[in-house]
């Protein structure tokens, strides 16, 4: 990929959080790329710090308590981490649509359908208000909603989940934006409307070439839809690469772990296997690797270095030196 | 709609029922009793006990006392055992005078505790915040009789605003533009004594709504959306922080009763409160019954007005 074709570029994002316990380093060092028209997406456990890695992306984290410790996040050539408030909102909803987690509880529940994303237009763009109107309503046909013309004047609680989340899909692509980030837009919803859901996002990204980026726990969700994969783990990034790559050789005991954990058919009957122990709290974070608590691998220097990246080739990093030793030396 | 209307029509009907046999009994079962039958006191002979007693009706069980007073206060024969003057034309009289006293303060209290309460929430933890926190407490926490005599010695000795009564003694002979302004004159320090306590405890109420409002995920998606900080506040925070208002502001109605005893004693105000409060010393039943009844209609009537309200600003609610 050359850096003409990437679009988002975030490198050694550090977010902190000032709390009762201590400073909680909820992002502590994440770097990723995404390209024009590509989807990556970032999976992790709930607490390492993916749904915080994307709000920031925004300027949605709310300063303070949080504090953003260092890194940088480079949109299109823009370095918008030091735009100021009023910069950042020509870019909220224009240049990168946000899709949530709870689509009920993230529409406003006192306003129409219809006004919620009109406004999402009229925010950027300068239209008469029947130009708003029709461009809504084709929003809400693009995003598969039946008689959109009628829908409009509904109130967000007349919707099924599955309908409120295209809503608040049609919300985020009102201005065409080059990229939409979904932060776990299907965990809410049952397991038919998700891959509905997962369908929508693929199908309208082919139409409108633009980016996605996911944040999800759900590693079925990353098979199906991503090109490349970020595993994030205590607020730092484990290991990346494509898809394909990390899926059939896991690099990192962590996201080896997680793939062992999946339940497949061949596995049938027999006991899921799980990883030992639980996320660190982000205030009390182990020293050296972040990991070596819960891994079967871990030697001495796994306890006071912090693991530098390895290179395994065709983009696919792991931040495991010991593994990548064992590789040079003839283990697997 | 009018099936809502008719049912909670009926409800409220049902739900007076037993507060005036509730609050009849409570008179009742109190201790102590009129001057006028007490046989206690020696301005009255027992025969004259007696003829009290039967023209009250008190020597009758307290079934057919219930009954004759709810008929005299449906045919609005009541008459005050103290001074024999009909109830509900006292009570008008004294009606009016509480009115604007209400009116103002109740405008007072709700046009300032928005806008603080507001702002407190917004810039949470700013200088604004803090100070207009501290003063709630301090507000929250005076007595509001000291609060009033502290006001009034610095403000008569600074300002000459009137404190006693309704009207300058004697004004009654001056053209009305002065007696207008007069009474607003008088009208100012109890009003503004009225409504600090309400301000203090209001403005707490409506920045902890906007507050927990302004944490909730569409007020993140507004943002997201890229909406000036304007629109994120005061459309989507403010409107959904304001519904639980709505509900209050149907049960402020029973304040035009009880709400200002305290003030209309201390500026000796001829208002309503301080009728019923005199009328308990007095064991003037009539008039504390009628009272008590009317503040059970104003409270019906509130309710009934919030639930409109409330299907009018909330759209998830239907009937």
């Amino acid at each position: 990929m050359t850096d003409n074709d990437v679009l988002l570029s975030v490198s050694d994002l550090r977010i902190h959080f000032r709390s009762d316990n201590g400073l909680a380093k909820a992002v502590d060092g994440v770097s990723f790329d995404v390209g024009r028209r590509e989807t990556v997406c970032i999976v992790g456990e709930s607490g390492c710090g993916k749904t915080v890695t994307a709000l920031s992306i925004l300027g949605l984290i709310p300063i303070p308590p949080g504090i953003m410790a260092g890194g940088s996040i480079g949109f299109d050539g823009i370095d918008i981490s030091s735009l100021g408030e009023d910069d950042l909102r020509t870019i909220r909803g224009n240049r990168i649509g946000m899709v949530f987690q709870e689509p009920l509880t993230s529409l406003n529940p006192v306003f129409t359908i219809g006004d919620q994303i009109g406004e999402a237009i009229l925010a950027h763009e300068k239209v008469p208000q029947d130009e708003v109107h029709t461009r809504s309503v084709q929003l809400l046909k693009d995003v598969g909603i039946p008689s959109a013309e009628s829908r409009l004047q509904d109130y967000p609680h007349q919707l099924s989940g599955g309908q409120r989340q295209r809503v608040m899909i049609a919300m985020a692509l009102a201005c065409h934006p080059d990229m939409v980030i979904a932060d776990e837009p299907t965990t809410a919803l049952d397991v038919t409307v998700q891959a509905q859901i997962l369908n929508l996002f693929k199908e309208l990204q082919k139409k409108r070439d633009m980016a996605v980026l996911y944040i999800t726990h759900d590693l079925g969700v990353v098979a199906n839809v991503a090109e490349r994969v970020y595993i994030m783990y205590a607020g730092i990034g484990v290991e990346s690469g494509r898809t394909a790559g990390i899926f059939q050789t896991p690099r990192h005991p962590y996201t080896q772990g997680l793939l062992a954990s999946l339940p497949t058919r061949s596995k049938r009957g027999q006991r899921l296997s799980s990883i030992p122990g639980s996320v660190p709290n982000p205030a009390r974070k182990p020293p050296g690797c972040p990991f070596h608590p819960r891994c079967r691998y871990s030697v001495e220097t796994c306890r006071t270095r912090f693991p530098e990246l390895c290179d395994y080739g065709d983009g696919h990093l792991s931040r495991c030196p010991v593994l990548y030793e064992r590789r040079e030396t003839g283990g697997s | 709609m009018i099936s809502f209307i008719g049912r909670s029509a009926v409800q409220k009907m049902i739900t007076l029922f037993f507060v005036s046999i509730v609050s009849f009994l409570i008179i009742h079962l109190a201790p102590g009793k009129p001057s006028q039958v007490d046989p206690m006191n020696p301005k009255f002979t027992p025969e004259m006990v007696e003829r009290f007693r039967s023209e009250f009706h008190l020597d009758k069980p307290l079934t057919i006392q219930y009954l004759y007073f709810y008929r005299d206060l449906f045919t609005g024969r009541t008459v005050s055992w103290k001074d024999n003057q009909s109830v509900l034309l006292k009570i008008w009289e004294r009606f009016l005078n509480s009115l604007p006293l209400f009116i103002v303060g109740t405008i007072l209290t709700w046009t300032l505790s928005f806008p603080v309460g507001i702002r407190s929430a917004l810039q949470r933890g700013g200088n604004f915040d803090r100070s207009s926190t501290f003063l709630a407490y301090l507000l929250i926490s005076i007595p509001g009789f000291f609060f009033a005599y502290v006001l009034i010695i610095f403000v008569v000795t600074q300002f000459q605003v009137p404190v006693i009564g309704m009207e300058t003694f004697g004004i009654g002979s001056t053209s009305p533009m002065t007696r207008f302004m007069d009474r607003i004159w008088h009208l100012l320090l109890p009003s503004v004594l009225g409504a600090t306590a309400g301000i203090a405890v209001l403005s707490r109420y409506v920045r902890s709504q906007m507050l927990e409002v302004e944490g909730q995920d569409y007020v993140r998606t507004a943002r997201a959306k890229g909406l000036p900080p304007d629109q994120v506040h005061y459309k989507h925070a403010l409107r959904n922080a304001l519904l639980p208002f709505v509900t209050m502001f149907g049960l402020i109605l029973p304040g035009l009763i009880g709400g200002s005893v305290i003030t209309e004693s201390i500026f000796s105000w001829p208002g309503m409160g301080r009728m019923a409060y005199e009328a308990i010393l007095a064991r003037d039943y009539p008039v504390i019954l009628t009272v008590n009844f009317i503040s059970a209609v104003l409270v019906l009537i509130g309710t009934f007005i919030s639930d409109l309200l409330y299907l009018v600003v909330d759209p998830r609610i239907r009937l």
